[in-house]
C-alpha cells in the first residue's frame, strides 16, 4: 500500500520535470540567501565580540553558512537531474544516483530545520554571554593602558552611543565600579584619598557616569557627575529628570537587537525549509514515476508515483532488516572458534571413474 | 558637404535599429538610476539641512531628478521609434516626429552634461552655507525651549558624534558661544554673576564644550570643562589634548562628506551623458538613413546617413535664417488695410 500514490501521464511527468527544474534553480538562489544571512549574522556577532564572554554562539552562523553552501550544491545537481528527466533515455544516466540523492536531500532538509530552530534557541546562550561580557567590559573600562583590554573603553563608549543605552541593566551600574583609572586621580588631593579609604576594596567609586551615557534628547547640558545630588546642580531633581541620561540598559538593548535579527533569519530559514521540502517531494514523485515507466517499458504510458512504496511501518522494517544484514555480513561467524574451515560439508562433486557416469540406482524391490 | 557621412545597406540599417532599440531600453534603466541618484542626494542634504543656512544646494538633486525622469520618457519613446524603424513602412508613422525628437534629445543630453558639471561646482556655495548654518546652530544650541530652534541642540550633538567633529572650525568655537541656557545657571551664585558681568554682552562664556565633542578614542574619561586649564585636571596637558576631544571642525567634515558623494555622482552622471550621446548619434544616423531611403524610393537599397546635411557653419546659418523669418512672420506690418491701391471702381 503505497503512501500518497499519484498517477502521472507523460505530459504531466514532463511538466513536473520542467517545474522542478525551475524550482531547483530558485532553491539555488535561496541557498545563496541562506549563505548571506549566515555571513551577515557572523559579521554582526564579530563586530561586538569584545562585549561577549566566551560562549559557543558562533555555531549558529557557521551552521547557516554550511547549510547555504550545501543547498546551492544539492539544488544545482537537482536542477541538472530534473532537466534530464524529461527524456526517459537521459534518465537512465541518473537512475542509480537518484535514490541516494533523495536520501541526502532528505537529511539536508532536516539540517535546514535544525538550523532554523537553532536561531530561536540561541537567545539563552546570548543572554548569558552578554551579561558576563558587559560586566567584564565595564570593569576594565579604565584599563586603557593594559594590552588586551585597552580597546574596551572605546567599545563600551561606542556601544552606549550607538544603542542609546547606559550600563548593564541601568546607569546605576556605573556607580558600583571604578571607571576612572588611578593614573588620572590626584593622590595628593584629600578628597580623592578620603573616597578611596571609605571604600572597602579601595576603589574610587562615585555617582558619575561616562560621557557616552548622555542623552542627546536632553534640553539641558549633560549632567554626568554627582547625578544623585540634587543640590549640586541648579534646578535639578534626579528623580524626575528622565532625559538626562539613557535609561535603557545595554544588556537589554543588545539582546533585543540580536533577537530581532535572529527571529527574522529564523523565519526566512523556516520558509526556505518548507520550500526545500516541497522540491524534495516533487523530485521523489518524479523519480518513482520515471522508474515505473522504465519498468513498464513504454515511455509514453501512464505511471504511478509515490512517496513510499509500502506503508511507513513496512518501509522502516525493511530498512532495519537491510541494516541488520549489512552488519551481519561484516560479522565473522565465531561459532567454531572462528575457523571457517571446520564443519563445512564438501561441495565438490564425486568423480565416478573415467567416463564420469554416476552408478545406476538399484530399484528397491517392493 | 555632409558631416560624418556613412553608407548603410538594408541589413546594416536593420541591425542599427535593433541595437538602438536595445540601447534605448538600457538608457531607460540609466535614466532611472539618475533619478535615484538625485533622490539619494536630496535625502542626504535634507538630513543636515538644519545646519545649512540656505537650501540653494538643493538645485543639484532637483536637476538630477528632473533629468532622470526626462531620460526615462525620452528613451522609452526612442525605444519604440527604433523598434519601428527597421521597417520603412512603419517609419512613415514617425517621420514627422523624428526631427523634433532628435532636437529634444540633443537639448536633454546637454542638460545631463550641465547636471554633471553642477555636481562639481557646488563646493564654494556649500562651504558658505555650512559656515553660516553651523554658526547659527551653535548660537541657538541652548534655546531648547524656543519653538523653531528646540531641535538644534539634538541636531548638533548628533552631527558632532556622527562626523567626529567639534564646533565650526575647531573646539575653540564653543568658547565664544553661550551654550548653557540661563535657565540652568544659578543666578544666586557669585561665580556665575562674576562671569556674566565680565563679558561685554552679558553672555556666560566658559572654556568648556558639550559632551558630544568628547572623543571615543581618549584613554581617559572626557574632560569637557576647563579644557584650556592644565592645572584643573590631574596629569593633563591642555596644549597636546591627547585625543580628548574631536580635533576637526564640523564644517570641513560635512564638506568632505558631501563633496565625496557629489564627486562619485558626477562621474556616474558623466558616464550616463556619454552613453546618451552615443544613443543620440545612432538615432540621428538611423533617422537620416531612413529618410534618404524614402527619398530614393527603394526600401532595399543602400542609403547614406549623416549627422548634419551641410557643414556646421552652413547649418547654423540656415537655422538662424529660419528663426529670423519666423520672427518676421509674427511682426504685423502696420495696418494691412492702409495704402492698398484700389482699382478705380464704378461709382
Amino acid at each position: 500500500m503505497a503512501v500518497l500514490k499519484v498517477t502521472f501521464t507523460k505530459t504531466k511527468r514532463d511538466k513536473l520535470a520542467q517545474v522542478l527544474w525551475i524550482l531547483n534553480w530558485i532553491s539555488v538562489v535561496t541557498g545563496v540567501i541562506l549563505l548571506s544571512l549566515g555571513l551577515f549574522l557572523k559579521v554582526e556577532l564579530n563586530k561586538r565580540q569584545e562585549l561577549m564572554a566566551d560562549r559557543d554562539i558562533q555555531y549558529v552562523p557557521n551552521m547557516l553558512i554550511s547549510v547555504g553552501l550545501i543547498a546551492c550544491a544539492i539544488n544545482f545537481l537537482g536542477g541538472k537531474i530534473c532537466y534530464d528527466c524529461v527524456d526517459t533515455a537521459k534518465f537512465l544516466r541518473w537512475k542509480l544516483i537518484m535514490l541516494p540523492y533523495i536520501v541526502c536531500t532528505f537529511f539536508f532538509t532536516f539540517c535546514v530545520l535544525v538550523g532554523a530552530l537553532m536561531c530561536y534557541t540561541m537567545h539563552w546562550e546570548l543572554d548569558e554571554s552578554l551579561k558576563e561580557g558587559l560586566t567584564q567590559a565595564m570593569r576594565f573600562y579604565k584599563d586603557t593602558d593594559t594590552p588586551g583590554r585597552c580597546f574596551l573603553k572605546r567599545a563600551v563608549d561606542k556601544l552606549q552611543i550607538e544603542f542609546q543605552c547606559c550600563g548593564n541593566k541601568a546607569y546605576k551600574d556605573w556607580f558600583k565600579i571604578q571607571w576612572i583609572s588611578n593614573r588620572y586621580l590626584d593622590m595628593s588631593h584629600r578628597e580623592v584619598v578620603d573616597r578611596l579609604r571609605s571604600n572597602v576594596e579601595g576603589k574610587y567609586l562615585m555617582d558619575g557616569v561616562p560621557f557616552s551615557c548622555c542623552n542627546i534628547n536632553s534640553p539641558r547640558p549633560c549632567i554626568q557627575q554627582q547625578i544623585t545630588n540634587n543640590s549640586a546642580h541648579f534646578s535639578y531633581d534626579h528623580h524626575t529628570e528622565a532625559l538626562n541620561l539613557w535609561t535603557r540598559g545595554c544588556h537589554q538593548a543588545l539582546l533585543d537587537y540580536y533577537t530581532g535579527i535572529m527571529h527574522s533569519i529564523g523565519l526566512t530559514v523556516l520558509i526556505t525549509w518548507l520550500f526545500e521540502l516541497s522540491v524534495l517531494t516533487g523530485v521523489r514523485y518524479l523519480q518513482t514515476s520515471l522508474e515505473n515507466v522504465l519498468r513498464h517499458g513504454d515511455p509514453n504510458s501512464e505511471s504511478d508515483g509515490w512517496l513510499l512504496e509500502n506503508s511507513f511501518i513496512e518501509t522502516a522494517r525493511t530498512n532495519l532488516n537491510i541494516i541488520k544484514t549489512l552488519s551481519k555480513n561484516n560479522h565473522v561467524d565465531t561459532a567454531n572458534n572462528g575457523d571457517p574451515n571446520i564443519n563445512i560439508p564438501s561441495t565438490v562433486k564425486a568423480h565416478y571413474g573415467p567416463d564420469n557416469v554416476p552408478p545406476q540406482q538399484i530399484p528397491v524391490a517392493s | 558637404m555632409a558631416v560624418c557621412k556613412v553608407t548603410f545597406s538594408k541589413a546594416e540599417r536593420e541591425k542599427l535599429a535593433e541595437i538602438l532599440c536595445l540601447l534605448n531600453w538600457v538608457s531607460v534603466v540609466t535614466g532611472a538610476a539618475l533619478f535615484w541618484v538625485g533622490l539619494f542626494l536630496k535625502v542626504e542634504i535634507q538630513k543636515w539641512q538644519e545646519v545649512m543656512s540656505d537650501q540653494g544646494v538643493l538645485h543639484v538633486p532637483h536637476m538630477l531628478i528632473a533629468t532622470g525622469l526626462a531620460a526615462c520618457c525620452i528613451n522609452f519613446l526612442g525605444g519604440k521609434i527604433c523598434l519601428d524603424c527597421a521597417d520603412p513602412n512603419k517609419f512613415l508613422r514617425w517621420k514627422l516626429v523624428m526631427m523634433p525628437y532628435v532636437a529634444c534629445t540633443f537639448f536633454f543630453t546637454f542638460c545631463v552634461l550641465v547636471g554633471a558639471l553642477l555636481c562639481y561646482s557646488v563646493g564654494g556655495q556649500l562651504q558658505e552655507s555650512l559656515f553660516l548654518g553651523l554658526r547659527h546652530a551653535m548660537r541657538h544650541y541652548k534655546d531648547t525651549d524656543t519653538p523653531g530652534r528646540c531641535y538644534l541642540k539634538k541636531t548638533l550633538d548628533l552631527l558632532q558624534i556622527q562626523f567626529q567633529c567639534c564646533g565650526n572650525t575647531g573646539y575653540r568655537d564653543w568658547f565664544q558661544v553661550q551654550w548653557i541656557s540661563n535657565r540652568y545657571l544659578d543666578m544666586s551664585s557669585s561665580s556665575v554673576l562674576e562671569r556674566l558681568r565680565s563679558n561685554v554682552e552679558g553672555k556666560y562664556l566658559l572654556d568648556g564644550v558639550p559632551f558630544s565633542c568628547c572623543s571615543t578614542f581618549s584613554p581617559r574619561p572626557c574632560i569637557q570643562h576647563q579644557v584650556s586649564n592644565s592645572s584643573a585636571h590631574f596629569n593633563y596637558d591642555a596644549r597636546s589634548q591627547q585625543q580628548n576631544l574631536w580635533e576637526g571642525g564640523c564644517r570641513q567634515a560635512l564638506l568632505d562628506h558631501y563633496t565625496g558623494i557629489m564627486q562619485s555622482m558626477g562621474v556616474a552622471v558623466l558616464l550616463i551623458w556619454l552613453f546618451e550621446l552615443l544613443v543620440l548619434t545612432g538615432v540621428r544616423f538611423l533617422q537620416t538613413a531612413m529618410e534618404n531611403v524614402l527619398l530614393l524610393g527603394d526600401p532595399d537599397s543602400e542609403s547614406v546617413g549623416w549627422i548634419l546635411e551641410n557643414s556646421l557653419a552652413e547649418t547654423a546659418r540656415s537655422n538662424v535664417k529660419i528663426i529670423k523669418s519666423l520672427g518676421k512672420c509674427y511682426q504685423v506690418d502696420d495696418d494691412p488695410n492702409l495704402n492698398v491701391s484700389t482699382e478705380p471702381g464704378g461709382g
